[in-house]
């Protein structure tokens, strides 16, 4: 999360609503470790990465529903366990949990 | 106190001061953070997840990860039943430890064009990049604006002075090739936990290297074996910038154990 946090704190000083997805769990074979973050403000602009670029437009759909909705923070799943409505998975054929939230604490 | 967990939290980071972050991510009080942060050997706790017994049993975990470095999962009752027997009738508290230590750190010793390579790669790798050379002339930030810090000094100090913060995670690579710089510099090196020394030379330059160290008395082969000399993986490059990659490539091979040949002519899992 170190990497992303001068973008984070520039957007916050414009006024932006930010989330931040992170990396909590990786089974099988994965790109990148728990503690890997995504940030995403309320105009769709992103820092850092959660995965190899398998996963991230699905975190921005996601974090921009939860600014949208101003919904508390969740649990998602990307693998090949997911359901056929999200047909986003790791080319490496992992699963990858996230944790994310709105930047409000 | 009025500033948030959010703004502690990066103050603590920005200060490199070593601090972990715990969140629930599913169950009661999902969002509710504890931050932990080691100040001065004391752990210091802010926030809460919203009942003192959870607080205190998460801040003892929290504490231990961030000690180990770890970032991870733990599962908890509500009030902080920790135990399998207690969870039965519970619901899951479940919460993400996340560790924050401060960056690694490479100190270059040597302010050639090879330092300056090496430390644009270092800091591609997150590393916090001393460079470190006894001649004013050379050791300026000017020359090496990508280093955090530019020392004019001698090995010998600098190891005295510091060389207790250096650790597994960190770096120590040697680009002099001078033996009145070289030999002071590998001896700070080996007195410390440091996790990679590298030296570089020709294999000429080398042996006559370990010539040098052996009359001032470094002749365990143990110390030695710790030595990564001449300095890198054997990719073949020339330039600067090629064999600072080199370098780099060789540091993480050392600390995975992983045996830095093709993928395409190994099996088995490639991240692990």
């Amino acid at each position: 999360m170190r990497e992303i946090l001068d973008d984070i704190d520039r957007w916050r000083s414009d006024g932006k609503k930010v989330a931040v997805a992170r990396v909590v769990k990786i089974e099988g074979s994965g790109p990148r470790d728990p503690g890997a973050a995504m940030a995403v403000n309320e105009d769709g602009e992103v820092a850092g990465s959660v995965s190899g670029g398998c996963v991230e437009g699905a975190v921005v759909s996601e974090a921009l529903a939860i600014i949208g909705e101003n919904s508390p923070g969740r649990m998602v799943t990307f693998g090949y366990s997911d359901d056929e409505a999200f047909a986003v998975g790791l080319t490496c054929g992992g699963i990858i949990r996230l944790y994310i939230e709105q930047l409000d604490w | 106190m009025s500033s948030s967990i959010y703004q502690q939290f990066t103050d603590y980071i920005r200060s490199e001061t070593p601090v972990a972050l715990a969140t629930i991510i599913e169950g009661p009080g999902t969002g509710a953070k504890l931050l932990v942060a080691r100040v001065d050997g004391i752990e210091n706790v802010v926030g809460t997840l919203g009942h003192p017994e959870l607080d205190r049993v998460v801040s003892r975990d929290t504490a231990g990860e961030l000690e180990a470095g770890r970032t991870g999962v733990r599962h908890y009752g509500p009030e902080g039943q920790a135990t399998p027997e207690d969870l039965i009738d519970t619901p899951t508290v479940v919460v993400f430890i996340e560790s924050f230590s401060p960056a690694p750190q490479m100190w270059i010793f040597g302010a050639v064009d090879f330092t300056a390579a090496l430390g644009r790669v270092a800091k591609v790798l997150g590393y916090r990049v001393t460079v470190c050379d006894a001649r004013e002339i050379f050791a300026t930030k000017r020359r090496f604006p990508m280093a955090d810090e530019v020392m004019v000094t001698w090995p010998t100090p600098m190891f005295e002075k510091r060389g207790n913060t250096l650790g597994p995670r960190d770096a120590v690579c040697i680009l002099t090739h001078d033996p009145k710089f070289d030999v002071p510099a590998v001896q700070g090196a080996l007195s410390t936990s440091v996790g990679y020394i590298g030296v570089m030379g020709s294999r000429k330059t080398h042996n006559k290297r370990i010539e040098r160290l052996a009359e001032v008395g470094v002749t365990s082969p143990e110390q030695l074996s710790r030595l990564m000399s001449p300095i890198g993986l054997d990719l073949g490059g020339r330039t600067p910038e090629e064999t600072a990659i080199a370098i780099c490539a060789e540091i993480i091979a050392r600390r995975t154990g992983h045996s830095a040949t093709s993928l395409k002519n190994t099996d088995g899992a490639i991240h692990s």
